[in-house]
């Protein structure tokens, strides 16, 4: 414990300044009145540029990833670099399709994706549907960025739970209090760390370990030397298949979360959406960067911690920093994958607290809701949706929520056909998009079910990467499930589309027109929320 | 359908939006970059070139920002 004093101490110090920012950032951009969702939810609507950059980067760059990305890249090789194909694609993909929601949002006063799909196709159980795959998606996501911190708790010798009980309460009692403010402010400190800490290693350890040419050169002498055929500092015959619907398919999914819309939809008009779609990929940048941190743990010789005879992968940076670095810099690097953690803890349980607001306590249980009441109900529930996740992690085994998180990866991808197909065509009818969703959730379910992970043992659940010899395909190829069980799923919602028609089964009412997806602020319907618009 | 502002239709369309494909092709084709050589700074090509398309990701972006703004 006395070895790591250094490090706790500068930790403690930045998380006491950050958790500081959070309370005051009620302050911040001080509207007349929180007590809406507009307010307490979305920030006000008015994020620009830079806010809106430093939002969105520490809302999808996570501290889980910054742990779990290196720790795969150390164990699988060339496999775990997918994240950087996933962040370079996900940008341009998304470039149009998130300027006409935020557009078709503003005009219609919607918080969440499920709002949008409540006006689009007039069903409120369609919106049901797409805002319980949101919840169930998000949640396992937020116990995950406690997994992050622990790994580096772990890192410095401190065991049991209080610690992680007490940066939840703090991290739940400021975004109660300030909102969607307090992860936008955090965020500036939070990315800060993480940049410094990136440029700092990828100059200095290389140095130490020799070179460039020799950590790679090690990883491929370590991947040579196991049994396993599909490791590797290159990708396989097997897995490139693989690699790319994985990175294909987390790109589609990426915008469907409903924290990352939560980011999208604060931000103050089109062209906010559009700049940052070309100023994000700095950040993928540091991801690539990070992912090759793998590398250098291997070239170093890092071992993961240990705990109760099982070696804890995740704790591969924080180990291998702890090596590298003297103990002040460790410190500091610790605090940024532990503030790493709190902005999209943050961010997403108020996207889930929303979802939980609008689809279904305005939906189901108070139709006539005020703003105020919908502000008080979703902070509520912004505190039980951290409490949950903090429950998930003390009370079941962390690999529960590693799991419940693939999970959550290839079901949010169901939504797809309603919330971004949903933006460019009506087409689809209301049944064949439920019929579609639930055909692709069973198929996927049915493919993860399937996939073993021979390097823990585990029957099911072990991964994404599905045999094609399980659908009689001569072949050891692998395709990522939530990429199939997409495919499943259009299928499904096109053909159930043409039979509904064809039985005339009556669909929704389309509330929205279409200059709605090409508003923009200044707008005379921009400019007055009408919030009754999207009933 | 009909339009929020007569006498105005907008829309997002143009031709320029077609850039886009490339950043979000080339990063799948894994045959361009699955290999060891040329190295460049130590970095195996697998790694350099992916980092690379961060460029392309950027600049296309960006043309078609400023051309459709």
């Amino acid at each position: 414990m006395s070895a790591h004093t250094t490090e706790l101490v500068v930790f403690i110090l930045l998380f006491a300044i950050v958790s500081g920012m959070g309370f005051v950032a009620a302050r911040w951009r001080r509207p007349n009145d929180l007590a809406s969702l507009n307010e307490w939810g979305l920030g006000g609507r008015s994020f620009g540029s830079w806010i809106t950059w430093f939002l969105i980067g520490g809302d999808l760059y996570t501290a889980y990833t910054f742990v779990a990305v290196p720790a795969l890249v150390f164990s699988s090789g060339a496999l775990g670099f997918y994240a950087l194909p996933y962040t370079v694609v996900v940008y341009p993909l998304v470039f149009l399709v998130l300027a006409r929601m935020w557009s078709v949002s503003h005009v219609h006063g919607f918080v969440t994706p499920a709002d949008f799909v409540r006006a689009r196709f007039g069903s409120p159980t369609l919106a049901l549907v797409i805002a319980i795959t949101g919840l169930v998606a998000t949640m396992p996501y937020i116990a995950l960025q406690l997994v992050g911190i622990e790994a580096v708790l772990k890192a410095m010798g401190i065991t049991g739970h209080l610690p992680i009980i007490i940066a939840f309460a703090i991290l739940a009692a400021y975004t109660y209090q300030s909102g969607l403010r307090a992860p936008a402010l955090i965020a500036f400190v939070k990315d800060s760390l993480i940049y410094i800490v990136i440029l700092a290693a990828v100059i200095y350890i290389p140095a130490k370990l020799g070179g460039w040419s020799s950590i790679f050169d090690a990883a491929a002498e370590k991947f040579a030397a196991t049994p396993n055929p599909n490791d590797g500092i290159l990708l396989t015959a097997n897995n490139q298949l693989q690699y790319v619907t994985l990175a294909f398919g987390s790109a589609l999914a990426l915008f469907l979360y409903p924290h990352s819309l939560t980011g999208v939809l604060a931000s103050k008009n089109r062209n906010v959406i559009k700049r940052n779609m070309s100023a994000l990929p700095a950040y993928s940048l540091v991801l690539g960067l990070i992912a090759l941190l793998g590398f250098m743990a291997i070239a170093a010789g890092t071992k993961p911690i240990t705990a109760g005879g099982k070696a804890d992968s995740n704790t591969i940076v924080p180990v291998l920093l702890d090596q590298m670095f003297p103990d002040w810099f460790t410190g500091v690097a610790y605090a940024a994958i532990g503030i790493g953690a709190l902005v999209p803890a943050a961010i997403m349980s108020i996207a889930a607290a929303n979802l939980f607001t609008r689809n279904i306590y305005r939906e189901y249980i108070n139709k006539n809701a005020t703003d105020s009441q919908e502000a008080s109900v979703s902070k509520i529930v912004s505190l039980v949706v951290k409490v949950g996740a903090v429950l998930c992690i003390l009370l079941l085994d962390p690999q529960f929520s590693i799991d419940l998180q693939l999970i959550g990866g290839v079901i949010i991808l169901q939504t797809l056909p309603s919330v971004a197909l949903g933006l460019y065509t009506r087409w689809f009818h209301k049944g064949g998009l439920i019929a579609g969703w639930a055909a692709g959730l069973a198929a996927g379910m049915w493919m993860l079910y399937l996939i073993p992970n021979p390097a823990n043992g585990k029957q099911h659940f072990g991964g994404s990467a599905f045999g094609l010899q399980n659908l009689g395909f001569d072949t050891t190829m692998t395709i990522y499930a939530g990429f199939l069980a997409l495919i499943v799923n259009l299928a499904v919602a096109a053909v159930g589309t043409l039979i509904f028609r064809a039985a005339k089964v009556a669909d929704g009412q389309d509330a929205t027109k279409r200059g709605d997806y090409f508003a923009d602020e200044g707008d005379p319907d921009v400019k007055d929320l009408d919030l009754a618009g999207s009933h | 359908m009909t339009t929020g502002e007569p006498g105005q239709q907008r829309t997002d369309r143009s031709p320029w939006n077609w850039l886009l494909v490339v950043p979000i092709a080339l990063p799948l084709l894994t045959f361009l970059y699955n290999g060891d050589e040329p190295r460049l700074f130590g970095w195996p090509l697998f790694y350099w070139l992916q980092v690379a398309f961060i460029v392309v990701g950027v600049t296309t972006t960006t043309i078609v920002y400023r051309m459709t703004k």
